[in-house]
């Protein structure tokens, strides 16, 4: 069994990969480094109910500092390392200290990326911002006062909560979306729409098929004072007070890369989540995976792959083999109203609805060849659970009762 | 200080002291109690957090809400005492407590 694992990165997989080894009980030494201010804290409630003031800092922490230290986990925050050697088995930390591992596992996560237009490179404007840290919402949410104009960059999940936030918390808000229509990536035009709807009805103002040209700065070029687009090829301008950019992530690959790891989309990881040095692992949105559910590799960025990923590295790390399972599901808030999505609908064939869209309470499957590969729950819990269970079980359905409110969800499949 | 019993599926015991105000899936975090999952966070959204409220207490803490009743019909390995251990507050009269944890959270 190693003597000491060291963890890089404190976020939802690295904290929970240190609990998890104490919890299977792992006696050897755990360093977790972190290279923000925080102990591990949850990143959904950001752009949901911390935002909106409704969740406290506190309980944003997945466990309180002290247990940590009550379960002889080593944990350093404000760390960032640097580098990795690997023919000494060190990892050097930004103060030039050197600490050595026997297995070092990198949960390193992603950054916001960031928006890129001629001229504002390297420019650090004090009103545009992204969400991936607490840090960022503290820095954004000074400019949350009611009357502001905020231009959310990106029709993601991420762009969507916040607009949602700020809306209810009497913004205006403008989104621009490059796409033709919302979430396009992740889901079926008939979601889109809906979600389009309801953020309308709230007075979200939409500019799809839209192409941001540039940013207007104020002459000391610290503020974004407006925003330049096209929509279809006609211009427009948009005042703005803040801007939000939520174009995707880009995981921190940088460390694994320098050290010569294979980097695909990702670090590139064994279905034990082993990079190709079997003294080294990584986990969560840094890391690139083979998929039982695709057949293919995958790089996840969800609450749910932290948590399974972390516990396949864990049991590694104990000397097992247990490769996951799981079906890929995620969550999302807007309006209070309960969005849950799993599986993932690309390649798909067919959309059956089921329930009432015009009542908000509507789940939309997708299929293929017959069976259920992913499905999108809006205001119905109960469904979520069986739909996980449907694209779980790979069974075939017939469409027809699928759509049918009537006919229970667990007796489909036949 | 309100002392809850976690008991695993294989019999292993966990008591921990519970805060007052936090959830009793909290509790179970802050103390590595294995078989306590809690992908959502606590926001019912995933029943991860499964756990069947002995007989004793159940009438000492409020019936489920209907977002809460909803996920747990579809959870696995349900019995007629299965609660969202994320919806349940610690209170005082929760002392000694006895939750019981499924097989799997995750599995049939
Ligand atoms: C605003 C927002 C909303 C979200 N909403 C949802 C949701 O509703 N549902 C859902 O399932 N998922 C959601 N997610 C995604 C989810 O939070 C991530 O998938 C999850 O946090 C990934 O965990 P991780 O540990 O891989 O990465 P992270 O949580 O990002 O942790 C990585 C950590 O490593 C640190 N780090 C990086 N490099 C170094 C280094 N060299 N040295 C030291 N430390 C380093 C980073 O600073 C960070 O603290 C959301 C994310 C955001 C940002
Ligand atoms: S933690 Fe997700 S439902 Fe309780």
């Amino acid at each position: 069994m190693a003597e000491r694992i060291v963890i890089v990165g404190a976020g939802q997989a690295g904290g929970e990969l240190a609990a998890g080894l104490r919890k299977q009980g792992y006696k050897g030494h755990i360093l977790l480094l972190g290279d923000e201010a925080h102990p591990p804290y949850q990143r959904p409630p950001l752009s949901k109910g911390f935002l909106l003031g409704k969740v406290a800092l506190s309980d944003l922490y997945l466990k309180p500092l002290e247990t940590y230290a009550r379960f002889d986990i080593e944990f350093k925050p404000g760390t960032r390392v640097e580098a990795i050697d690997r023919s000494s088995r060190e990892v050097s930390p930004r103060d030039g200290s050197r600490l050595a591992y026997d297995k070092l596992v990198l949960a390193t996560g992603g950054r916001a990326r960031p928006l890129s237009l001629p001229g504002l490179e390297g420019t650090r404007l004090e009103n545009l911002f992204s969400i991936r840290s607490l840090s960022d919402v503290e820095a954004m949410r000074g400019g949350f006062i009611p009357g502001n104009h905020l231009v959310i960059i990106g029709g993601g999940y991420v762009g969507l909560e916040v607009a949602a936030v700020a809306v209810q918390s009497g913004l205006r808000v403008t989104l621009l979306e490059a796409a033709p229509r919302l979430l396009s990536r992740v889901t079926g035009p008939e979601v889109s729409s809906f979600i389009e709807r309801i953020h309308r009805e709230r007075g979200v103002e939409f500019r799809l098929s839209c192409e941001v040209r540039g940013l207007e700065l104020d002459e000391a070029r610290r503020q974004v004072r407006g925003v330049s687009l096209a929509c279809h090829g006609v211009p427009e301008r948009l005042e703005a007070d803040l801007v939000l950019v939520g174009i995707g992530l880009i995981p921190n690959t940088e460390l694994a890369s320098a050290a010569g790891l294979a980097v695909q989309n990702g670090i590139v990881v064994d279905e034990y989540a082993c990079t190709a040095d079997p003294d080294i692992l990584a986990i969560g949105d840094c890391a690139n995976q083979p998929s039982a559910y695709t057949g293919g590799r995958i790089r996840l960025e969800s609450v749910p792959n932290a948590i399974e990923h972390a516990r396949v590295a864990a049991a590694t790390l104990m000397g097992k083999r247990e490769p996951s399972a799981a079906i890929p599901w995620f969550w999302s808030d807007q309006y209070g109203l309960k969005l849950q999505m799993v599986g993932l609908s690309t390649g798909y064939e067919q959309c059956v609805t089921r329930g009432s869209v015009e009542h908000k309470e509507f789940s939309a499957f997708y299929l293929k060849d017959r069976r259920v590969i992913a499905a999108d729950v809006i205001g119905r819990p109960a469904e979520f659970m069986a739909a996980k269970r449907l694209v779980s079980s790979r069974a075939e359905v017939d469409a027809t009762r699928l759509g049918d409110v009537a006919v229970p969800l667990n007796s489909i499949a036949a | 200080m309100t002392k809850i019993k976690f008991i695993e599926a294989d019999g292993k015991e966990h008591e921990v002291e519970a805060q007052e105000g936090q959830s009793v899936m909290q509790a179970a975090l802050n103390n590595l109690v294995p078989g306590i999952v809690a992908e959502c966070g606590g926001f019912a959204s995933c029943a991860t957090c499964h756990g069947y409220v002995d007989e004793a207490w159940r009438t000492k803490i409020p019936p489920p809400d209907a977002a809460e009743e909803a996920m747990i019909e579809c959870a696995f390995h349900v019995q007629p005492n299965s609660r969202l251990t994320c919806q349940i507050k610690v209170t005082p009269a929760l002392d000694g407590m006895v939750v019981r944890l499924p097989v799997s959270q995750t599995n049939e």
